[in-house]
């Protein structure tokens, strides 16, 4: 009988730490899955705009990104506190536009070119010349398809 | 021999199966944040042969100035009236009942000097290069806010059960299956041929 005596009371069976690497590596799966990598550092302010009437950018692979707003601290010193326009990693020119967007739209497969939408991620402080010149350039590629990319809110809040 | 005091150990061995599904679960749930923005297509580059001629009453004038005040039609509005101003210039339907023109679906006021039809009618936005982005988006949302109002009102009145702009959702959304794609596509083409999106951004010459 005393095989299955029952241990006494009052003493605290030690957990059992055998399971912890799987749950360490659970953890670090899920990270390692939700984490979308910055590609690149942004070297502009870019505050967007709010607005209520906004689509999903679904399907990322066929988007082409184009930032534009006030150089960052770091970089006011040397580019100034007018805004400018970043592709990938660094400042360009209004000129490179269009280039820097067939460059872009070539490096995707075949069968999606066509349907390539360019994100405008423009700082809500930044003028509309320098908009109205990226979209010159655009129509100069046939890059016909854009999206104004906002925060999604009341669009009036935008005036304050 | 079992040991003595002590508890038995617990048995991990199902401890990996159990962190698997959890992994499993949460990369089938956990969404990566997408943007969202607004949808604009720009005018092709090449220029039309023949200058196309447009009645000034079928041209809705949108200026915004540098300093980002409004003028609409020539008048001074407040940003907060541009909405219910587009909705009635598009929805007014002013061409004569009997004319090919005249729209049927309309509710608006079908005043002669203004729109004749919503497939007519053409918003034109104009601004100056100092012009902030701000109040663009703002006014380019505010538009479209007319334009999802009016075709929410026929996705209505056709007697779909979702709004127009649930069914554009539903239709850029991944997970829709093709076949409620496909059926959404015809009724989100009706209901676009009815309020035709006609924002333009260029000069549009007047008559």
């Amino acid at each position: 009988m005393s095989k299955f005596k029952k241990k006494k009371d009052g003493e605290l069976p030690p957990v059992s730490t055998a399971s912890l690497p799987d749950i360490v590596f659970m953890l670090l799966f899920f990270f390692m899955t939700v984490t979308v990598m910055k590609d690149s550092e942004p070297l502009v302010d870019n505050e967007l705009p709010k607005a209520s009437e906004t689509k999903k950018l679904e399907k990322k692979d066929r988007i082409v990104y184009i930032y534009v707003g006030k150089p960052t601290e770091k970089y006011q010193r040397v580019y100034g506190t007018e805004a400018k326009i970043q592709l990938n990693d660094k400042f360009a020119n209004v000129s490179e536009v269009g280039d820097y967007v067939l460059e872009e739209i070539a490096k995707k497969p075949q069968e999606i070119q066509n349907a390539v939408t360019t994100s405008l991620k423009i700082d809500k402080n930044a003028n509309m010349g320098i908009v109205m010149d990226i979209k010159e350039q655009l129509r100069k590629v046939n890059a016909l398809k854009v999206n104004y990319t906002t925060y999604e809110g009341n669009a009036f809040d935008n005036l304050k | 021999m079992a040991r003595r005091g002590g508890a038995p150990e617990v048995n991990a061995g199902s401890m990996a199966d159990i962190a698997f599904l959890l992994l499993i679960f949460f990369l089938v749930t956990t969404t990566i944040e997408t943007d969202a923005g607004l949808d604009r297509m720009l005018p092709p580059l090449e220029e039309l042969d023949e200058q196309v001629l447009i009645k000034q009453r079928n041209i809705f004038e949108v200026q915004v100035s540098e300093d980002g005040q409004l003028l609409v039609e020539e008048e001074l509005t407040p940003l907060t009236e541009l909405k219910a101003k587009a909705v009635a210039f598009l929805d007014n339907g002013g061409a004569a009942q009997g004319s090919p023109n005249y729209c049927d679906y309309c509710k608006g006021e079908r005043d002669p000097d203004s729109s004749d039809d919503p497939v007519k009618a053409i918003i034109s936005l104009k601004n100056d290069r100092k012009t902030k982005y701000s109040v663009y988006v703002t006014v380019q949302n505010e538009l479209v806010a007319a334009y999802n109002e009016l075709r929410n009102r026929e996705a209505k009145r056709l007697g779909y059960n979702m709004t127009f702009t649930e069914m554009d959702a539903e239709y850029s959304n991944q997970e829709t299956p093709d076949d409620v794609k496909e059926k959404l596509k015809i009724r989100i083409k009706k209901i676009q041929d009815l309020f035709p999106m006609k924002l333009s951004e260029a000069e549009t010459n007047k008559n």
